[in-house]
């Protein structure tokens, strides 16, 4: 495993809480340290804040207490892709204009708009689909256009809320091989979201089990197989082993009272 | 064998949809004509169907000039309701401000009949004018009440995504928001055609009572003066052929518009 421990912080959490104004507490005293060119998943039940914990790293919301912060820089900068649950594709534009979006707005120019969007759409395994329209696409691959708007300005930090949830099993899984080759290949910095075992010991090389509302670390979990990890990793007793574990931190968690 | 069915019943359907109001079309003409030949009732209470259309081609220069006059105001009238309609949509949309201090009025206008409100344009305005406000006046709010709402209907999501994406306030507008509203936008427009005809007819009419104007509507009023009944038919006929061929106008515009998109005018394959 490459090991991350020394890397810089992408993004720091310090004793955050975050209420709503209904008064719902949604994360209670949450530290968590984002290290550069890690793969995180926060693993929890329905509603226990990781969207919340999420949406505070994108710096779509502000943490009641506690600090949030981005020591190289980021949030500020607009250097955070965010992958939504839903595809939360333009319908008026094609794949390509919809990927495009990001750096239309940053006001890059044509020839390397052009180029980009070119790349990633291969990168994702779309290319050919450019000039398609959301509604002609499949869930899994208005998903991957998802990811790459996200990916199309090589972030410093790529959040994903649950991205694969709503897909049947099959696609779930080719998503997750092919999210791994490229978290693997562009040694990109990751938080997922998900509430599934199975998704999260399969991606990633640190799972933060979280408790139900309010949310809080509950442990942390080190999945040490090496990078990139395919099918064979998915049937191995090895994985079979950190499913358990992780099973059993969720169901520690679950019963935790607040 | 259900599959085979299908195009065939589908073709049949749409043969169908055209040819019973076609059909319904012939015998109430029909029926009217008899009426009228049976009771030998005289053409200043009843002209029959054949003497409406007679009518319609002996006074084809006039009552065309008269329709060119009416659609003239009716268009601009509805272009003005767009323009107006839309960036009041976009200035509520950017100030609650101004949303707050002006949207009742709006209101207050939509709901006064157009009719009482006629009479006063006329004694403040030209009268090109004031057929021309009235027009505006009943079609303009569709097309704000429409542009609100999709200015406000934005996905949840896209807007975090632009906002992520640091955004200007005119981005979000031009990128996000309008492109969002513009099927509401479009709807709003269907019903607004409709409306700016109600609303020159009826300028016109008020008008007409003042002496003046040579649309299609003032005709009716004209020919009604002159117990001239056959016109009074022929000038109505053309006036719902004119609405009805706004609205088809306006629904293949919107279609055109979002056929490569928008769920309502895509067309999919059972």
């Amino acid at each position: 495993m490459t090991t991350t421990a020394g890397a810089p912080a992408v993004v720091t959490l310090r004793g955050v809480e975050k209420v709503f104004a209904d008064g719902t507490q949604a994360i209670a005293r949450l530290d968590l340290d984002v290290r550069a060119g890690e793969f995180v998943t926060l693993l929890g039940p329905s509603g226990c804040g990781k969207s919340t914990a999420l949406r505070l790293m994108a710096a779509l919301s502000d943490a009641t207490r506690g600090t949030v912060s981005w020591p190289g820089g980021g949030a500020a900068h607009g250097e955070i892709g965010f992958v939504f649950q839903e595809p939360t594709l333009m319908p008026w534009t094609t794949v390509a204009g919809n990927v495009a979006l990001p750096l239309k707005l940053k006001g890059a120019p044509t020839a390397e708009i052009t180029a980009r969007v070119e790349k990633v759409l291969e990168q994702v395994g779309l290319a050919g689909f450019a000039a398609a329209y959301p509604r002609q696409l499949s869930g899994g691959m208005k998903m991957r256009v998802s990811i790459a708007r996200a990916l199309v300005t090589t972030p410093r930090l790529l959040l994903m809320d649950e991205p694969f949830a709503a897909l049947d099993e099959i696609t779930r899984f080719k998503l997750n091989n092919d999210l791994m080759a490229l978290a693997s290949g562009l040694g990109m910095t990751v938080v997922f979201v998900t509430h599934s075992v199975f998704e999260s010991v399969f991606l990633s090389q640190r799972i933060v089990v979280m408790t139900p509302r309010p949310g809080r670390v509950f442990a942390e979990l080190a999945i040490e197989a090496p990078y990139p990890r395919g099918d064979a990793f998915r049937t191995s007793p090895e994985y079979a082993a950190y499913c358990r574990r992780a099973s059993e931190a969720l169901s520690a968690a679950m019963e935790t009272r607040p | 064998m259900n599959e085979l069915d299908t195009p065939a019943r589908a073709r049949r359907e749409r043969i169908l949809r055209l040819a019973l109001p076609l059909l319904a079309l012939l015998l109430g003409g029909l029926v009217w004509h008899l009426v009228v030949k049976v009771n030998d009732v005289p053409p200043y209470v009843l002209p029959g169907p054949g003497l409406v259309a007679n009518t319609l081609v002996t006074d084809w220069p006039i009552l065309w000039q008269s329709l060119l006059v009416t659609l003239t105001t009716t268009f601009q009238g509805l272009l003005l309701a767009l323009v107006g309609g839309v960036g009041l949509a976009i200035l509520f949309n950017q100030s609650r401000l101004v949303e707050y201090s002006l949207y009742p009025y709006a209101v207050v206008l939509q709901v006064t009949p157009i009719v009482a409100i006629a009479p006063l344009l006329l004694i403040y305005l030209p009268q090109h004018l004031a057929v021309l406000a009235c027009a505006w006046i009943v079609a303009f709010f569709p097309v704000l009440a429409n542009t609100t709402l999709g200015l406000n209907s934005v996905d949840h999501n896209l807007r975090d995504l632009f906002r992520l994406c640091g955004a200007t306030r005119a981005q979000v507008l031009f990128r996000l928001k309008l492109p969002s509203a513009l099927p509401f936008m479009l709807e709003g427009l269907k019903i607004a055609g409709g409306l700016s005809l109600i609303g020159a007819v009826v300028a016109e009419i008020a008008a007409g009572s003042a002496g003046a104007g040579s649309g299609l509507a003032y005709r009716i009023a004209e020919s009604g003066y002159r117990l001239n009944i056959p016109r009074m038919f022929a000038a109505l006929l053309l006036l719902s052929l004119a609405g009805i061929v706004i609205f088809f106008a306006l629904s293949l515009f919107s279609h055109v518009m979002l056929r490569r998109w928008h769920e309502s005018a895509v067309e999919r394959e059972s």
